[in-house]
């Protein structure tokens, strides 16, 4: 792993608040949705980000992309902050791959219209330019030349994941969010889009955040994991660390709930008792606790500290 | 200039999203049925001055009440008869094509205009701008058209531009109700999120993302308003607060033949007929066009 010293994206205590309405009159309570992330990603490492659903995966998501503000802290791209940026500036160095590629791709515009949105909106070059560097893409993501006059409706899920990685990348941008970017294809497609992005990651030197649920896809791709948990990075290391070593029981409970293909296992029992809390009420103290099957007295009282053991970094009362 | 290999092999595309629009237009009997009948109607109203054998407005006492052709009494100079003044039935009804198209289209675009601004703005910001679309949508439903309309051409007088005017305000709430749903649905689709992390502007997106998604109800509604429409102001000038004589509009032309219901109904039946078959070819075409661009066989 050589990385430069600056990391290329930088998260800073950041925090994200909606206040939810509680019904008419009822006023209204905060959702801690993000509760004091930081992260540093470094330039050509991919971060795998695991979790839950409701754990703050897509609203780390968005705040990257700029479509979202944090209620507090700060993004950095390069040492630069993003606050005050134009969303313009910040879609040419971050650009996002979307989970559904059904829904990604706009069903009443042509393929080449689609991928050269971002050329014509940023006003880079002419048409012919546009078409040119359209076709060089399709080239790169493994699509004939052909599929131009298009439209996503005439094409499989992995031609429009394709399509849309395309699109993500015609500006060259430094980062690319890939959230869930092979969950809702057929099994048979997801590799051979998981290897196209390792290939464009080499070949275009990309820094990439990986959301996923996956945690093989996670283990096989990522040069670091951040286990989330209710908004709070409960667990980061590298990938042989968290599944081989996890330290987090949640990290654990997340490792035996892997469905393996073997017949006659049964659906594995992952000892979280209680239900996902409510994210309006979180739980006192360490915010896993209810579920966590080595509670101890002090985790319903105290939140836990961050703790560094080896490579890993871990929020739990176990190591203190 | 690569070498990543994964490229998918050769294969055919399924047919474009405008054969399929094609095919299943073709295949839908209703749709060809309500369309063709429109373009009739349509041309005939374009070709008034040129198809009508006499001018709609020329009176001839002597000959007032001449029965259609195909009645005892009538004759191929007056193909559809005369009404009480004497004017040429046929004449009269082409041209009241004319006041009833101009009518339905004039009151949509209004009234099309002023809904989907709305609905798309509430869909599409939600939160405040919702509420108070909605708000406005609750007032709207609970004024009565007709009443609204009747106090309106009674205090300002009747003519066809207020009619135009006084419909178009007021039947704006389907279009704003359908477009903010619609609006709301399509919002949340990634490849809004995605323009939106390509740096466009919200207009841009309202208006390529957006609205091209949107339209086929917006066609639906249109249709369907544009028989309403007609439909109100033939009602309103039955009622003699429409349009004013001696302009030859449908409903006037009922109102006219009233008196005489029971000894000439063809002065009736005519223009009721021109109706009838005019709404209903609006709405067989606002169904077909749901029909046809239906998410049916969409992935």
């Amino acid at each position: 792993m050589t990385h430069s010293d600056t990391p290329v994206l930088e998260l800073n205590g950041i925090k994200k608040t909606f206040m939810i309405s509680q019904g008419l009159m009822k006023g209204t309570k905060p959702l801690y949705a993000l509760n004091d992330i930081s992260v540093q990603l470094n330039k050509g490492e991919v971060l795998g980000i695991v979790g839950e659903s409701g754990c703050g995966k897509s609203t780390l998501a968005k705040i990257l992309l700029g479509l979202m503000e944090p209620t507090s802290g700060e993004v950095l791209i390069d040492g630069q902050s993003l606050k005050g940026h134009k969303q313009l500036d910040i879609s040419r160095r971050v650009q996002p791959i979307f989970q559904d590629p059904y829904s990604s791709l706009n069903p009443r515009k042509r393929i080449g219209d689609i991928i050269s949105l971002p050329l014509r909106v940023h006003g880079i070059g002419d048409p012919a330019e546009h078409e040119r560097k359209v076709i060089e893409i399709l080239d790169l993501v493994g699509l004939p030349k052909r599929v131009l006059n298009n439209y996503p409706n005439q094409m499989s899920g992995g031609q429009r994941q394709r399509v849309a990685i395309a699109r993500a990348l015609i500006m060259k941008p430094e980062i690319v969010i890939c959230d869930e970017p092979t969950s809702a294809l057929d099994v048979s497609v997801q590799s051979q889009i998981l290897n196209l992005l390792m290939d464009l990651k080499d070949e275009l030197q990309l820094t990439y955040l990986f959301i996923s649920h996956d945690l093989s896809v996670v283990e096989h791709l990522a040069d670091r994991v951040i286990v989330m948990y209710l908004g709070r990075i409960c667990e980061q290391a590298p990938p042989d660390r968290i599944f081989d070593e996890p330290r987090h029981p949640y990290t654990e409970a997340l490792l035996g709930s892997v469905l393996t293909p073997e017949p006659g296992q049964g659906v594995p029992d992952t000892n979280l008792g209680a239900s996902y809390p409510n994210p309006i009420n979180p739980p006192s103290g360490c915010r896993f606790h209810p579920r966590c099957a080595k509670a101890m007295d002090i985790c319903k009282s105290n939140a836990p500290m961050l703790q560094q053991i080896n490579r890993s970094k871990v929020e739990c009362h176990l190591y203190e | 200039m690569t070498d990543v290999t994964h490229s998918i092999e050769e294969e055919d595309f399924g047919p474009s999203p405008r054969e399929i629009l094609k095919k299943s237009i073709l295949a839908h009997r209703s749709l060809l049925l309500g369309f063709g009948a429109i373009v009739i109607i349509v041309l005939a109203a374009l070709l008034a001055p040129v198809l009508a054998p006499h001018d709609p407005y020329l009176q001839d006492l002597s000959i007032r009440f001449t029965p259609p052709v195909w009645q005892d009494g009538g004759s191929w100079e007056h193909i559809l008869g005369t009404d009480h003044l004497g004017r040429d039935y046929l004449s009269r009804l082409l041209y009241g094509a004319r006041i009833s198209l101009t009518i339905g289209i004039g009151a949509v675009l209004i009234s099309g205009t002023i809904g989907t601004t709305l609905g798309v703005c509430a869909g599409y910001f939600g939160g405040r701008v919702d509420m108070v679309v909605n708000y406005l949508i609750t007032v709207r439903l609970s004024m009565p058209v007709v009443l609204v309309a009747l106090a309106i051409v009674a205090i300002f007088g009747g003519s066809l531009n207020i009619v135009i005017m006084v419909l178009g305000f007021l039947l704006w709430d389907r279009f704003a109700v359908v477009m903010r749903s619609s609006t709301m649905q399509v919002r949340n689709m990634d490849y809004v999120q995605s323009a939106q992390a390509v740096g466009c502007s919200t207009l841009r997106i309202v208006l390529t993302e957006i609205m091209p998604n949107i339209m086929n109800n917006l066609i639906v509604v249109a249709t369907l308003e544009m028989a309403h429409a007609i439909l109100l102001e033939a009602g309103l000038s039955f009622l003699g607060l429409g349009v004013q004589p001696p302009l030859p509009s449908w409903g006037l032309m009922v109102a006219e033949g009233k008196e005489m219901l029971f000894f000439e109904p063809w002065l009736i039946m005519i223009p009721g007929a021109a109706l009838f078959i005019l709404i209903l070819s609006i709405n067989l075409m606002g169904d077909g066009v749901r029909d046809v661009t239906a998410p049916a066989g969409k992935n």
